[in-house]
């Protein structure tokens, strides 16, 4: 089969979402509405102490003189919040030692997914807190991290048995009145993961969750905490893949990271939210906060790779408060049929000498709109700051957009920024070129698209890398006959 | 191995092939040549299919087998090569790995599995060296920032690799100094055997003093006005296409 463009436009339309299906699995969910009641019972519902409640409340109280944001680049029919459950989970609350104590069904979705639980405790040495609809219920690799004293568990654990950490640390990144997602999340947050690395400890093992959205009308409201304390290392990776939905489904996360003098955090994520079907209908709504502060010669950075979600409102930011401290940002957003994206980072220069570096790269296809927003602050304290970023589009087919809002701040002289901008189109000539050595069109494709993101591939851990090449693939390529 | 037949075809809705005939046995080197527009670039396309070549009439048989029809993509199975007149840039995707791709794509159609990494490697160190490649040029970006001489380099090497039953080289010649060019001359001659197939598509008869080939065509309007050997790509030297309008008309 030869290619035009048409038929490249044709293809792309036809792809369907693969992980598109839904496991049966028994849950108990809340009825739908949120007043002060329904926090409150969260809160019961998982055993909390009392300054979590209150903090919970507080956030409430908060948002609910908040406006929902208008400024990105994004039309979408704004949530109804009262028409959203605010608490679900499996109701065999397990307390599993082995798999064998899983919910089949659950077996059986993350089969399908083709993440089975053996499999990862086998091949990869990757320790998962799964979370399905809010509430954890396989944790593996817990001793070996437990020798190290690294804390791996589901906030609402880390609540209770690690209540002080929590308390110092949660809200600081991202405080409560932050934006009107996370104060949100604050309010109704149903569970998440807490990772604690100690003084002078590198992490042995590449920490990993996968988060499922698997219940209808069921909003997510993860939260995720990571404090890399003072000389410590871990690199952490967070996925998701959910099932196919007719409404939309809201998903509200905060991360916040933490890294101490001296520490390092690399955060990885691929993200593959139902994208909604080719016409635009269905799809998860993604607005998530994720910050991470940098003390002094710290470094945080970010990777993700994002394929789904019908709506995606996302910047992981790097606040540069330490001297010497780095920050970066690599990214991939690809968007198909009616996907709308508007997501870059924000690196605020605050200590001397901070570094930062931006690399995102934006695919767009069919109808989708694909937006950067990045916003690169100088503090007038910030001596010597430096950045460098680069923005990169690639488009296909003549219907969808590519934009870049980028905002540089400088209030100290001594910075220096670049900033690259490119915007390309995957040319007839390219696929023809490769159709005449043998390629197909999808393959060709393929192979365009990975060697486009390939600077951002690369900063994934391997066995990561693997599955996002994958994802790339699949968000790209219709079943071409 | 090639034979066209009586071939017309069209761009947007313009004729450009007026009726081509063309045979090419195995084993045989063939030289096209003509003046701007006469449609020789449009003759390589159509061999290899490219979809805005429209045949409205006439046949294509390679190997026996009338590829009309056929995706691009499947006559390079076939064993269909075209060296490009522009190659084009792929950023991000290095030329190793582009024509790793390419030759387990082709062997994947035959049934066969992958080739094994060593052997490839073998292979390409070896087509690397008969075409003065060096290492580092292979972890370039496909074309991306070539000279032009880089970028046709490339293209004789591909086909050193993928070894073709025909190759169809579009003005390969073009945009070569003279070390260059002898380059990519001796690249060609050494694929070339008994059997397999050459088509030059060429302005000049430079390239075919070390390319020697066993026939000449000429084409103007989109026909073959004149065929012979390598002599007559030397007169067309001397004295340009004039002469062969007058022939025709």
């Amino acid at each position: 089969m030869a290619y035009t463009e048409d038929e490249l436009k044709k293809e792309l339309e036809t792809k369907e979402y693969e992980y598109g299906f839904y496991a049966d699995i028994d849950s108990e969910t809340f009825p739908v509405g949120l007043d002060e009641d329904i926090v409150k019972a969260i809160s019961k519902k998982k055993n909390e102490p009392k300054w979590m409640t209150e903090w919970r409340l507080d956030a409430f109280s908060t948002w609910k003189s908040m406006k929902e944001p208008d400024w990105p680049n994004l039309k979408y029919e704004k949530p109804n919040f009262q028409d959203i459950s605010y608490y679900s989970a499996p109701k065999k609350k397990p307390n599993l030692n082995s798999l064998d104590e899983v919910d089949p069904e659950l077996i059986k979705t993350f089969n399908k997914l083709g993440i089975s639980l053996e499999e990862q405790k086998k091949l990869s040495g990757v320790a998962m807190d799964v979370v399905v609809d809010s509430v954890s219920v396989a944790t593996t690799f817990k001793d070996t991290l437990k020798e190290k004293g690294i804390i791996f568990c589901s906030i609402s654990d880390a609540i209770q048995n690690h209540p002080d950490l929590v308390r110092k640390y949660l809200g600081t990144v991202v405080p409560k009145k932050d934006n009107y997602y996370a104060a949100l999340n604050s309010a109704v947050f149903s569970d998440g993961s807490f990772c604690y690395i100690p003084k002078g400890i590198k992490c042995p093992m590449e920490l990993s969750t996968y988060f499922r959205i698997n219940q209808a009308g069921t909003g997510q409201f993860e939260r995720t905490l990571v404090i890399a304390d003072e000389s410590s290392y871990v690199s952490y990776l967070e996925g998701c893949t959910a099932p196919s939905r007719d409404e939309n489904q809201l998903h509200a996360a905060v991360v916040e990271l933490i890294a101490l003098d001296d520490a390092e955090i690399k955060y990885s994520t691929v993200q593959n939210w139902f994208p909604g079907d080719k016409n635009g209908k269905g799809g998860v709504f993604n607005f998530v906060t994720k910050r991470g502060i940098c003390h002094d010669r710290s470094k945080i950075s970010w990777t993700q790779v994002e394929t789904g979600s019908a709506i995606t409102w996302k910047y992981p930011s790097c606040i540069l408060k330490g001297n010497n401290s780095i920050g970066e940002f690599y990214s991939i957003a690809v968007t198909n049929n009616f996907q709308q994206a508007d997501t870059g980072t924000k690196m605020i220069h605050i200590g001397k000498n901070t570094k930062s570096t931006i690399i995102s790269k934006g695919v767009s296809a069919g109808k989708s709109q694909n937006s950067y927003r990045g916003l690169v602050q100088i503090s007038p304290l910030a001596k010597n700051a430096r950045n460098f970023s680069q923005c990169d589009s690639l488009l296909m087919g003549n219907d969808c957009g590519a934009h870049t809002f980028p905002y540089i701040e400088v209030q100290n002289k001594t910075a220096q920024i670049e900033h690259e901008a490119t915007t390309s189109k995957i040319g007839e000539d390219q696929i023809f070129y490769c159709n005449q050595r043998g390629i197909d069109t999808e393959k060709a494709i393929a192979l365009i698209v990975n060697g486009f993101s390939k600077e951002v591939l690369n900063k994934l851990p391997m066995e990561f890398a693997v599955e996002a090449q994958k994802l790339l693939e699949i968000s790209l390529e219709g079943s071409v006959g | 191995m090639l034979e066209i037949n009586n071939l017309h075809c069209k761009i947007e809705g313009k004729p450009i092939l007026k009726g081509i005939n063309l045979k090419i046995n195995k084993g045989e080197i063939h030289a096209i040549m003509g003046p701007n527009g006469s449609g020789k670039s449009t003759l390589a396309n159509v061999i290899s299919g490219h979809e805005d070549y429209e045949v409205i009439k006439g046949s294509i048989y390679f190997k026996n087998k009338e590829i009309n029809g056929l995706s691009p993509e499947e006559r390079a199975h076939e064993g269909v090569f075209l060296s490009f007149q522009y190659p084009v840039e792929i950023p991000g995707v290095t030329v190793t790995n582009f024509i790793k791709t390419a030759i387990n794509e082709s062997r994947k159609s035959k049934g066969l599995d992958e080739m094994p990494s060593s052997k490839m490697l073998k292979k390409i160190r070896e087509k690397a060296s008969l075409l003065e490649i060096d290492s580092n040029f292979l972890s370039r970006s496909l074309n991306q920032g070539f000279s032009g001489g880089e970028k046709k380099r490339n293209e004789i090497f591909q086909m050193a690799m993928m070894e073709p039953e025909l190759a169809v080289l579009d003005e390969t010649d073009s945009g070569l100094d003279i070390d260059a060019l002898k380059i990519v001359a001796n690249g060609v001659v050494k694929y070339s055997n008994d059997e397999n197939s050459v088509l030059i598509i060429t302005h000049y008869q430079r390239l075919l003093d070390y390319i020697v080939p066993d026939f000449v065509h000429v084409i103007m309007d989109g026909k073959v006005v004149k065929s012979g050997d390598k002599d007559l790509a030397k007169k067309i030297e001397e004295v340009g296409y004039d002469w062969l309008k007058k022939d025709n008309s």
